[in-house]
């Protein structure tokens, strides 16, 4: 027989022992997402944090913005290493879809379907999606890549080991080895630009406007307002990438 | 019962003290001072990131010597198109302010990769022409003012 | 070497299919990726079959108890060094562990990879070899003496309460051991299967088939280690211990084909919007690796033979001869599933819409004779371990 004193001590014990617990796992679980989940918005609220417009209906594929990147940023110029790209789709009557980028889109695009079979056609720029949850970011053994205050995904040169886990991880084909420094490298969103006041390279030469960069942050700005005003999506939304560059009438045929 | 700790256990728990010792304080002289002061990367990776030099100046810089060609281009549909769109990256040439350091295009093709005509172009957006229909074998130049391409020379 | 890189890069160009983000040209992870899960799966597999031995008390396997530690220290020795060897900065490697990013699954590899080095491994076997290490230190003279004291750490005292002491810490580190080296190669698998971006690899079923393969893998290996070994200290081969070994081999890999049939009935049944481009995937460039080589020389024929050799009781030579050719086959099938993985997952573009291919050089850092040399050098590991603790010297167990 078991007194009364006794199972009240015990049902105190279990109780604490559960609270205990409780608030182990609590914490542990929120603790443990932290780890797993990348991003969100960065604390700082007086930086900025940049987003990305494009607007397909506005590209015509003359690809300065993928010769200004190379030139800006010292890319090597053979047509495996882009920092941004232009792409062109092509929906043939028949529904077989046609993509290029010749060279990136660098020297521009040649039509190769004839008028008379095409259902639609329209060009897709390309560029890193400086994404707040990005897949590359996550998988980096190191800490060599990571979302700058302002929410661009910059590479430490000096500290990738080279190890093409990233490259694996991005679902938009954004990174590349860099052939002669050996390290990755991917659009920087002209960092080094954005902290002098211009605008990125792309952006500077759009001969029509089709980007668009800005304060997420800043509810008046540009940005903000267009995004307000039109319907926008991201690539792969699937994925969940938290993805911060929105196309404007972005057909599904896009990957 | 007298507690007994085995002989392998001590000499096995002082071999792992000196393992973790050597490891940690390897790990205190390698890590770089930077790491970890924003987030799980090296904090003066931000300005090594902001340090490489600019090749395109910015439209402002253009401006600053050639409000006269901005002010043609104002008044009709290239108003928007910034100088090194066309003449390409002009760091250089603002620094030097020589005439080499600076691209001059020429030639149907470079008119033509914005101006060809192409399925995927809207013809709200740009004006687009047949390239090999239009004046074949000529330079758009010779009828065309760059600066102010809408206007055809007679 | 750059020209030469841009060269392949443009050949790869000229010879690609549909469309392929330009980026993907260039092919990042190659044959040392392959040669890594390959020879960690080995590691694993081997271990576990020396902790069946031990912890379910199969005497039977006795025989290839040490061998099979041996075999997985020997190849473990060696697994990370093909991956460091691929990196583009491998000066860099030891940023791994000085600033291990917590959200990357390479990055927590490098505790994993250390923990079972120097916490089961090792243990196992310095526990395990103690007292005859001891023993050698008193026999032997001159540097070897030195040696083995050093090796067991100067721990001579063999009273039997202390030897009692090491056959209770290494069944201890047993039993951590094998949850060990299920996360040590499961862990593999999730280098790949957590890759949201790639459909070829995302799937949660991909760490448990990297693990039954490891098994498949290492269970072959030591097999066939047991037999050579057998050969060349001219002792007969115990063909009990094969009819063993031989069942466990059957069972794991009824196990394995049936994960990896489900996972493809699972693909092809979902049909996702990745499925058209896998398809072409598995039916073009991979045919010849998946089909061929993983599944009929790989699986279907050694399991076939191992059915066989369930109930066939006849000519000793004959079934012996079997069960090396399916150690070997099951080594080929299992070598073709990384390749199928890891080149497999690069080939087709991330834009689902075309291929790229695949071009492995003879030489340099990410060639063929390098993954070759990866490969090899365990077994030279092996010889020498096997020298330095040979199973067949060692002190006479007392119960």
């Amino acid at each position: 027989m078991e007194s009364e004193k006794v199972r009240s001590s015990r049902r105190k014990f279990l109780k604490s022992a559960a609270t205990l617990a409780g608030a182990t796992i609590g914490y542990s679980w929120l603790k443990s997402t932290q780890f797993l989940v990348h991003g969100a918005e960065p604390e700082d609220k007086s930086l900025p944090w940049y987003g990305i417009v494009i607007d397909i209906e506005k590209c015509i594929g003359c690809g300065n913005c993928a010769k200004a990147c190379k030139n800006e940023n010292d890319v090597p110029k053979e047509p495996f290493f882009f920092r941004n790209w232009v792409e062109q789709y092509t929906v043939k009557n028949d529904g077989s879809v046609i993509i290029e980028s010749p060279n990136g889109g660098i020297d521009g695009f040649k039509q190769s379907v004839p008028d008379d079979e095409i259902f639609k056609s329209y060009f897709v720029p390309k560029m890193c999606n400086h994404c707040a949850k990005s897949p590359c970011i996550q998988v980096c053994p190191v800490g060599a890549t990571y979302d700058s205050p302002e929410g661009v995904v910059l590479i430490d040169e000096k500290y990738c080991i080279g190890c093409r886990y990233c490259v694996q991880a991005c679902p938009y084909g954004c990174r590349f080895i860099h052939p002669v420094k050996k390290v990755a490298n991917k659009c920087t969103l002209c960092y080094h630009r954005l902290k002098k006041n211009l605008a990125p390279a792309c952006f500077e030469v759009c001969p029509t406007g089709a980007r668009m960069y800005g304060n997420l942050r800043d509810k008046n700005s540009e940005l903000v307002k267009f995004l307000k005003t039109h319907t926008t999506q991201v690539l792969r939304p699937n994925l969940n990438t938290g993805s911060k560059l929105y196309y404007n009438a972005l057909s599904s045929e896009v990957k | 019962m007298k507690f007994y700790l085995p002989p392998q256990i001590s000499r096995l728990a002082i071999a792992f003290a000196v393992f973790i010792t050597l490891f940690l304080v390897a790990r205190h002289f390698l890590v770089p001072e930077t790491f970890g002061q924003y987030g799980h990367y090296r904090g003066a990776s931000l300005d090594d990131n902001a340090m490489p030099v600019i090749h395109f100046s910015g439209q402002q810089a253009c401006l600053d010597c050639h409000q006269d060609i901005e002010d043609l281009k104002l008044q009709g549909p290239h108003k928007g198109i910034h100088c090194e769109t066309c003449h390409g990256p002009g760091q250089a040439h603002v620094v030097s302010g020589e005439a080499k350091d600076i691209f001059k295009p020429s030639g149907r093709e470079f008119c033509g990769n914005c101006h060809s005509s192409n399925a995927a172009k809207k013809k709200e957006t740009i004006h687009q022409v047949n390239m090999s229909t239009k004046n074949p074998g000529k330079n758009c130049t010779e009828c065309h003012n760059p600066h102010q391409p809408w206007k055809v020379k007679k | 070497m750059e020209p030469q890189h841009y060269k392949d890069l443009y050949d790869i160009l000229a010879h690609a299919q549909g469309y392929i983000f330009p980026n993907e040209i260039d092919l990042q992870w190659g044959i040392l990726i392959v040669v890594y899960p390959f020879i960690t799966g080995l590691v694993a597999g081997a271990f576990i079959l020396a902790s069946l031995e031990r912890v379910f008390k199969v005497t039977i396997l006795k025989a290839t108890y040490q061998i099979a530690l041996l075999t997985a220290l020997s190849f473990l020795l060696v697994a990370t060094l093909p991956l460091i060897s691929h990196l583009s900065q491998p000066q860099r490697a030891y940023e791994i562990m000085i600033t291990p990013h917590s959200s990357s699954a390479m990055a927590i590899f490098g505790f994993v990879y250390l923990w079972y080095l120097m916490v089961v491994l090792l243990l196992e076997i310095w526990f395990d070899y103690r007292h005859s290490m001891v023993l050698w230190s008193q026999e032997k003279k001159g540097v070897m003496k030195w040696v083995y004291k050093i090796l067991c750490l100067g721990v001579t005292d063999i009273s039997p309460r202390t030897l009692s002491w090491d056959k209770k810490l290494g069944y201890i580190i047993t039993i951590i051991g094998i949850p060990s080296a299920f996360i040590l190669h499961g862990y593999v698998g999730f280098i790949f299967g957590s890759i949201k971006a790639n459909p070829w690899w995302s799937t949660p079923l991909m760490p448990i088939i990297f693990l039954f393969s490891a098994m498949v893998s290492g269970i072959s290996l030591v097999l066939l280690v047991y037999m050579v070994i057998s050969r060349i200290r001219k002792i007969a081969i115990d063909l009990s211990v094969l009819d063993s070994i031989g069942k466990y081999l059957f069972f794991v890999l009824i196990l394995d084909f049936t994960l990896e049939g489900l996972d493809q009935i699972h693909r092809i049944y979902e049909a996702n919007e990745s499925f058209e481009i896998l398809k072409l995937l598995v039916s073009g460039k991979l045919y010849l690796t998946l089909f061929v080589s993983q599944g009929l020389i790989g699986t279907i024929i050694p399991l076939i033979t191992l059915a066989f050799l369930q109930f066939y009781r006849g000519r000793i030579k004959l079934r012996k001869t079997l069960y090396f050719i399916v150690g070997m086959l099951v080594l080929v099938g299992v070598y073709s599933m990384r390749w199928n993985v890891v080149i497999g997952g690069q080939l087709f573009s991330k834009s689902f819409s075309g291929f790229t291919s695949f071009k492995v050089g003879l030489i340099g850092l990410d060639g063929t004779l390098m993954a070759a040399f990866w490969l090899i050098l365990p077994f030279g590991i092996l010889a020498f371990l096997l020298w330095l603790l040979p199973p067949w010297k060692m002190a006479p167990e007392e119960d």
